[in-house]
């Protein structure tokens, strides 16, 4: 062995796929390397070069193109260039420039074929280049079971039930028999219809009773227990379709706060889901979580539960969850203290003067919030809302909400788009005005700032109303090409960090020195940008998953776009959250800002391929949505 | 040496060849060298450096040889070669630290006289590359002379040479340095790091011979083209 390449070998050492060789077959690896020097703005290779050489950077970056000039990507130290073009043809694919200064190394075909059909780890390394985001992705995903379980696998024996006419007394004893703590109550179709006795066949939900109902509603109040269970029932239950995941599950019984769930096959219940079911695979703090927070006397207690929250946060981290999972989650729980705050304004103001909507607005209402997050929210008020009469209940009410949300963690929105806000305090009139201007006289920079106001979900109140109003944005949205235009052209101008490694591109804010905001340069974009996609499509969901659903169903990307559109977001989420994590568990303050030195090489590469997916969406979404001017 | 021999090598090569007692000196002088106007993209290079017991080269001995062959595009590791060589005198162990040779790595190595034809074969022909041409040439001679009673001469290019060019003989650094700032370090590693070229940890023939070979295409990619003639550069 000889010192030299010793020096070699070490280096080789540091990176995939060659850290994973043993050590005696990267030394004979550096034995064989060749070495040339480029400068910069120099070609390497151009298209349809014969290529013998597997290459190494070993200082310097080098750009990487596609045939018709596009960069595909841009490479560092210790990364590699070459493997596509001598495994499928011997001939350069794509071709590569030094865009610094760069020495490289050169490792010949026979050693490289070699390396290829020695050892698996290298082959599937060079060779699953372009499918490495999906396989990082999906292979996070397969361990978690909530992912995969469909709800049907947690129904442990067919609902029982009874009919609408029978009563207290015959439902208490029903559960008693059976031994369960919820019983499903049927309308009585047949007899309805008045048609052909066949009831089983046609009977649908029309309520659940629950022990704490019988407790609550009818113990505790004296009511006669031969009085129709119907008096007593939470009549048009919440409920799942058998085809959900038990993930769905659990994000719908937190949303609303459910202990049971029923389940329905063609519109009949086959079976009804406790929380016991889920906790069995779910960590238990989320669900518990919320109902703590429904149970806080105060502001003050409220407050205290906010190291929860982060412990929360982590356990499910920890138990793998994916990003939808967690941001969901986390969103209930940021709703759940909105929820509970308005319930204490209302108890310290009186009851309102008239209906209103508490309004979510950005991330809570996609639900993809994290533990680093402000307050965005807004007021949607009866149109029969006059300022001199009621606009100080409802500007107190939102000071109240406002103030307690940043007591809980939630700190201030600095752009000032709370219900605090009078701005953002309107009628349903007035929002629908509002939202008919932005889409009907769109100019990019007015739409800047108010990008968030298209993700919104309502939290309390009049919780139709939001939706309502969100309907009539996808009404409108869709048949303004302007509109789409212009948010297209803003949801370009956060662009990805593409020379990752490169001191350039880093964020050069305050104490987040050389590292890279994954939430402005990454989540945030795409989200913008899937935005945009779902709008076109009329879609009115907010989250960006299962807007993705929607704009797939719509088919205006070509195929395959979405998928990586998904696999994208779901592994800049989860570098995002894990490093969050990490902070937490290390007692330090979460950002969400990653040092490039911090990652690992799996995540850095397909960090990489995250954000290339990112940059050649946006470019989809210029041309997609052209920009004509005025 | 002037501008007028400097590039008069082939015909000086024709004389030693002439006048060496050693059959070993004489092929290799017979060998001749490249032409004077051969492009720089056509020359075959090796970069040699030898560690030695300390900077006298009438008393102090070569203790390691590394060389590796190259050219403007490539530097070939797997023709790179390396030896060990068991000096007259003792190795004072103050020297010890700085290339890290100790005693018994030494007790089996061979005398220069016995290697002397392998060396000769890697460097005929070839244009000879050093960082500090007074280590290689002048050592070499020494030792040459020493065992065989005759020396060996031969062109060298020198890396160290093209960095004092830039950096200690224009008038703005001799101006910069009147007035009192630091010269640049012309140190092979501190040069390297002027282009790029990553930095090597240990001082070793064989790492400092590779390392002056990257130093000179990145000299020669900086500042010259593939198509000036040898004579630009050798000495």
């Amino acid at each position: 062995m000889q010192a030299e390449q010793i020096e070699i070998a070490s280096f080789l050492k540091q990176y995939p796929p060659f850290s994973g060789l043993p050590d005696a077959v990267v030394d004979e690896v550096a034995c064989e390397v060749e070495i040339g020097y480029f400068r910069a703005d120099s070609d390497v290779f151009q298209f349809g070069d014969e290529i013998n050489d597997l290459c190494v950077i070993r200082s310097g970056a080098v750009e990487i193109y596609r045939r018709n000039g596009d960069l595909y990507n841009r490479l560092s130290e210790g990364e590699l260039f070459g493997q596509l073009s001598l495994l499928m043809s011997q001939r350069v694919r794509l071709p590569a420039r030094t865009i610094e200064d760069s020495l490289l190394y050169f490792i010949p075909e026979a050693v490289f074929s070699s390396l290829c059909e020695r050892f698996d780890s290298f082959a599937y390394f060079v060779e699953v280049d372009d499918n490495r985001l999906h396989q990082a992705v999906s292979s996070k995903q397969e361990s978690s079971d909530l992912m995969v379980s469909k709800v049907t696998a947690l129904i442990a024996r067919p609902p029982v039930c009874l009919n609408t006419t029978a009563t207290i007394r015959q439902a208490a004893q029903k559960m008693t028999e059976e031994g369960v703590s919820s019983l499903l109550i049927m309308h009585d179709e047949a007899h309805k219809k008045g048609g052909s006795g066949d009831q089983t066949a046609e009977q649908s939900l029309a309520g659940i009773i629950t022990d704490r109902d019988l407790r609550t509603r009818v113990v505790a109040t004296g009511l006669d227990l031969e009085s129709p269970v119907t008096t007593v029932m939470t009549p048009d239950p919440v409920s799942l379709d058998v085809d959900a995941y038990a993930f769905e599950a659990m994000l719908t019984m937190l949303r609303y706060n459910l202990h049971h769930l029923p389940i329905l096959q063609n519109e009949r219940p086959v079976g009804v889901l406790a929380t016991s079911d889920i906790v069995r695979y779910e960590s238990q703090s989320s669900l518990y979580m919320v109902s703590n927070i429904m149970r806080q006397p105060n502001v003050e207690e409220l407050a205290k539960l906010q190291s929860q929250i982060s412990a929360c946060f982590v356990r499910m981290v920890s138990e793998d969850a994916n990003s939808h999972m967690i941001g969901s989650a986390m969103s209930v729980i940021g709703r759940s203290f909105k929820q509970r705050l308005l319930e204490l304004a209302e108890e310290h103001l009186g009851p309102p003067p008239l209906p209103y909507c508490f309004l979510a607005l950005g991330s809570m209402a996609r639900d993809e919030q994290l533990v680093v997050t402000d307050q965005d929210n807004a007021l949607i008020l009866d149109n029969s809302y006059q300022p001199q009469l009621h606009g100080e209940y409802f500007a107190q009410l939102a000071k109240f909400v406002s103030d307690g949300l940043d007591r809980c963690g939630y700190s201030y929105c600095t752009g000032n788009i709370m219900a605090t806000n009078p701005q953002w305090r309107k009628t349903r009139q007035q929002w629908e005005v509002t939202f008919s201007h932005w889409i009907e006289n769109p100019l990019p920079e007015a739409l800047l700032n108010c990008s968030i106001f298209f993700d919104l979900d309502g939290v309390w109140g009049k919780t139709d109303w939001a939706g309502q109003l969100n309907a009539f944005i996808a009404r409108k949205a869709k048949r303004s090409p302007k509109f789409l235009a212009s948010l297209a052209r803003n949801a370009l101008s956060r662009t990805p960090p593409l020379g990752f490694f490169k001191s350039f591109v880093m964020e050069q804010d305050g104490q987040h020195r050389n590292s890279i905001n994954l939430k402005r340069r990454g989540t945030a974009p795409l989200a913008d940008l899937i935005r945009v996609h779902a709008l076109a499509v009329g879609s009115k969901v907010q989250n960006s998953f299962e807007r993705l659903d929607d704009v797939v169903k719509a088919e205006i990307l070509p195929p395959g776009k979405a998928a990586d559109l998904r696999d994208a977001l779901e592994f800049i989420s989860m570098v995002r959250i894990r490093h969050q994590a990490a902070d937490l568990e290390a007692g330090l303050e979460p950002s969400n800002n990653v040092k490039p030195e911090m990652l690992t090489d799996f995540d850095r590469r397909n960090l990489k391929e995250a954000f290339q997916v990112l940059s050649n969406s946006q470019r989809f979404l210029k041309f997609r949505y052209p920009f004509s001017g005025r | 040496m002037t501008a007028d021999t400097k590039d008069r090598w082939s015909e000086r090569y024709q004389k030693l060849a002439i006048n060496a007692r050693d059959d070993r000196l004489r092929r290799f002088y017979q060998q001749g060298v490249i032409a004077v106007d051969t492009p720089l993209a056509a020359v075959p290079f090796v970069a040699l450096d030898f560690e030695t017991t300390g900077l006298d080269a009438e008393v102090d001995e070569i203790i390691s040889i590394g060389l590796v062959p190259f050219d403007l595009n490539r530097i070939r590791l797997r023709d790179s070669r390396y030896w060990l060589l068991k000096p007259d005198r003792e190795l004072t162990e103050s020297s010890v630290p700085f290339h890290g040779i100790t005693h018994s790595q030494l007790d089996d190595a061979p005398d220069l006289n016995q290697i002397l034809d392998a060396v000769l074969d890697e460097i005929a022909g070839k244009i000879v590359v050093v960082h500090y041409r007074y280590i290689e040439r002048e050592f070499f001679d020494a030792a040459v002379k020493r065992r065989l009673g005759e020396g060996i001469c031969f062109p060298v290019v020198d890396t160290m040479e093209q960095e004092a060019m830039l950096y200690r003989r224009g008038i703005v650094s001799r101006v910069k340095r009147l007035v009192g700032f630091k010269p640049e370090s012309i140190r092979l590693g501190d040069s390297r790091l002027r282009y790029n070229l990553p930095h090597y940890g240990q001082h070793h023939a064989l790492t400092d011979a590779v390392a002056t070979a990257e130093l000179l295409q990145a000299q020669i990619r900086h500042r010259y083209s593939d198509t000036s003639p040898i004579s630009d550069l050798w000495l």
